[in-house]
């Protein structure tokens, strides 16, 4: 029961919950108090700390490491990219997102059982064959590479991320708090163990797959609005994959804040950097996540929790000394 | 119709026997240092860059092969001493190394291509050698291409002949068996882990100096090597380096037929081939139980 004692063990909850509260509601009221980019800048925030969110309902819960992000992203892309203008952007986004669960479902039945390295090399391949399979298609049947996207305001895509992202937090606590997710902790303790107790753990593993997928494809449809065109390289970018397990990793994946402070932090330097310093930035990606792996294996917020705690320690033998 | 065959065959021999490198290297990185190295291809796109930086100072391609396989021996054995051993050190059990150890070498594959495309640039390089051509039976054959291929199954050959007859060979074979029983017998499976991790990258290195004497490359075509790698590894059973050899002849002809019937199909091919193995027979054609 680890993740649950993490859970509890988080020093006093109100305050942080107050804080989030306080965020979101700044957050609502972004796009009309700042300048253009500071709008669509914070929007790709929110696309990251929503697929670094749905990366770790999954795979920071069940260990099986997922590289298919991108495969639910770029669906979501393309739904847009067909549908675009003939639907609303909340009705692109559901059925971005409903692609993506389907997809996810059909992976999840029939390879959940692939043991720990070939589960994540499966998903790749996914990516890959989905991203050269359309592009094959494209090109074969409709003479393009891209297509255009019907557009939508950058302020009506950062709406649709912020609803979206709201949503997702509030399924996660929900999730958090029922039967299924504690199904789910008790995968991640140990497989053999759950089932024992009567837990059908590939169903479990399965339909947390399916609803982690859901979001990502949502988000991916709402991106694609705001690109204008896109091409199978754009919408499954391997990026989309590695990148929320980066930042994951660094935030913590046992805290439910790790996902949304590492995605934070990564996207904000990402903006800020990638266009100045391409390389030298993806370089430093690759040994913070290194290091992060090394020396740090709870993440950044598991130091915190852990520095709170000792300084804690320190200040109850104090007073243990005084009495 | 025959010569066409011929073109086919003699390709895809000389695919497969780049494949099969590339495949060994990742495969004895798997087998015996357990760790599924994604950054692979990024060690043959720096062998590519080290063989055309001497090419650029007259050093002959091969004789460059030669130079850069301690250096990279040398970069493969040392991240294995500190970095995976480290890694082994913070996990608690052998399935969380695995899965971290993979972790780690996608960011090791970020370090190492965005070094490549800070020091040598983003554009597709070539160079000249041995351009002239040869008949074998009717059929016109670059003479380059011709080197690569014996030189590819000199390597093949001179490694499983490593493996098979020395000392050093018979204790990788036997770390890779079964690494607990190894260690009782005495065999220090760190070391042993962190020599197979410097073959490795060794091997890869060679696979870059072979590509780049037969292909154009670049600082990005690391990832599809890896890919490559993984589906020959995953064809032949995950740690059997026989299994690699063959499954790199045998994608290198699938590769090349495909490629025949349209190009544009051979990349779909390839991940619909890696999808339907992990799904039919994950634990491959030599391998034992998946």
């Amino acid at each position: 029961m680890k993740l649950l004692r993490a859970y509890r063990e988080k020093p006093v909850r109100a305050v942080p919950a107050a804080a989030v509260v306080l965020i979101l509601i700044l957050l609502g009221l972004l796009p009309g108090m700042t300048p253009p980019y500071t709008t669509i800048m914070v929007g790709s925030v929110l696309m990251y700390i929503i697929l670094s969110l749905c990366w770790n309902m999954f795979s920071g819960a069940t260990g099986y490491i997922s590289l298919a992000t991108a495969a639910f992203f770029g669906l979501g892309v393309y739904a847009s990219a067909f549908l675009g203008g003939t639907l609303p952007l909340p009705a692109l986004m559901l059925v971005g997102g409903a692609a993506a669960s389907v997809l996810a479902f059909l992976i999840g039945l029939i390879t959940l059982r692939l043991r720990g390295v070939y589960f994540t090399i499966f998903t790749l391949g996914i990516v890959k064959l989905l991203e050269q399979l359309i592009l094959y298609l494209e090109i074969h049947f409709n003479n393009t590479r891209g297509r255009f996207v019907v557009s939508h305001s950058y302020t009506e895509v950062f709406y649709a991320l912020y609803v979206l992202l709201i949503l997702l937090l509030a399924a996660i606590l929900i999730i958090r708090r029922s039967r299924f997710g504690k199904a789910l902790i008790c995968i991640a303790e140990g497989e053999d163990a759950a089932q024992h107790i009567g837990i059908n753990a590939t169903m479990v593993k399965v339909l947390a797959f399916t609803i982690s997928a859901f979001a990502m494809g949502a988000a991916g449809a709402a991106m694609a609005t705001r690109w204008s065109y896109i091409d199978p390289y754009i919408a499954f970018n391997a990026n989309y994959s590695f990148l929320p397990v980066l930042m994951v990793i660094f935030g913590g994946s046992r805290y439910l804040p790790g996902p949304i402070i590492g995605a934070a932090i990564f996207a904000y330097l990402q903006e800020l950097l990638t266009t100045r310093f391409p390389y030298i930035y993806m370089l430093a990606m690759g040994l913070i996540m290194i290091a992060a792996i090394l020396f740090m294996p709870r993440g950044i917020l598991g130091l915190i929790y852990d520095g709170v705690r000792k300084i804690h320690k320190r200040k109850e033998a104090k007073a243990d000394d005084g009495s | 119709m025959l010569v066409k065959l011929f073109n086919i065959l003699s390709s895809g021999l000389i695919m497969g026997g780049v494949y099969a490198i590339i495949a060994m290297g990742m495969s004895i990185q798997y087998g015996v240092a357990r760790i599924l190295n994604v950054s692979h291809g990024e060690f043959i796109m720096v062998g590519a860059f080290l063989t055309f930086m001497l090419v650029k100072l007259h050093v002959n391609p091969l004789l460059a092969m030669v130079i850069i396989s301690p250096a990279m021996f040398l970069v493969g054995f040392v991240l294995h001493r500190t970095v995976y051993k480290k890694l082994s050190d913070v996990s608690g059990s052998a399935s969380t190394f695995e899965s971290n150890s993979m972790l780690i070498s996608f960011g090791l594959m970020f370090v190492l291509q965005n070094i490549g495309l800070q020091v040598w640039g983003s554009q597709q390089q070539a160079y000249p050698f041995l351009l002239t051509s040869v008949r074998i039976l009717g059929t016109a054959i670059a003479l380059n291409r011709m080197v690569v291929l014996l030189f590819a199954v000199a390597i093949s050959l001179l490694f499983y002949l490593y493996l098979q007859k020395t000392r050093l060979g018979k204790a990788i074979r036997a770390v890779s068996q079964d690494a607990g029983s190894a260690a009782l017998m005495g065999i220090k499976t760190h070391r042993v882990g962190a020599i197979s991790f410097g073959i490795g990258a060794v091997l890869a290195g060679c696979a870059g100096s072979l590509i780049s004497i037969i292909n154009q490359f670049n600082t990005s075509m690391g990832m599809s090597y890896t890919i490559i790698a993984i589906i020959v590894v995953v064809l032949g059973g995950m740690g059997s380096v026989l299994g690699s050899l063959l499954g790199g002849f045998i994608l290198g002809f699938i590769g090349t037929l495909v490629n025949y019937i349209d190009p544009s199909l051979s990349l779909v091919a390839y991940y619909l081939i890696i999808i339907v193995l992990l799904l039919v027979k994950p634990s491959g054609l030599m391998g034992g139980k998946s």
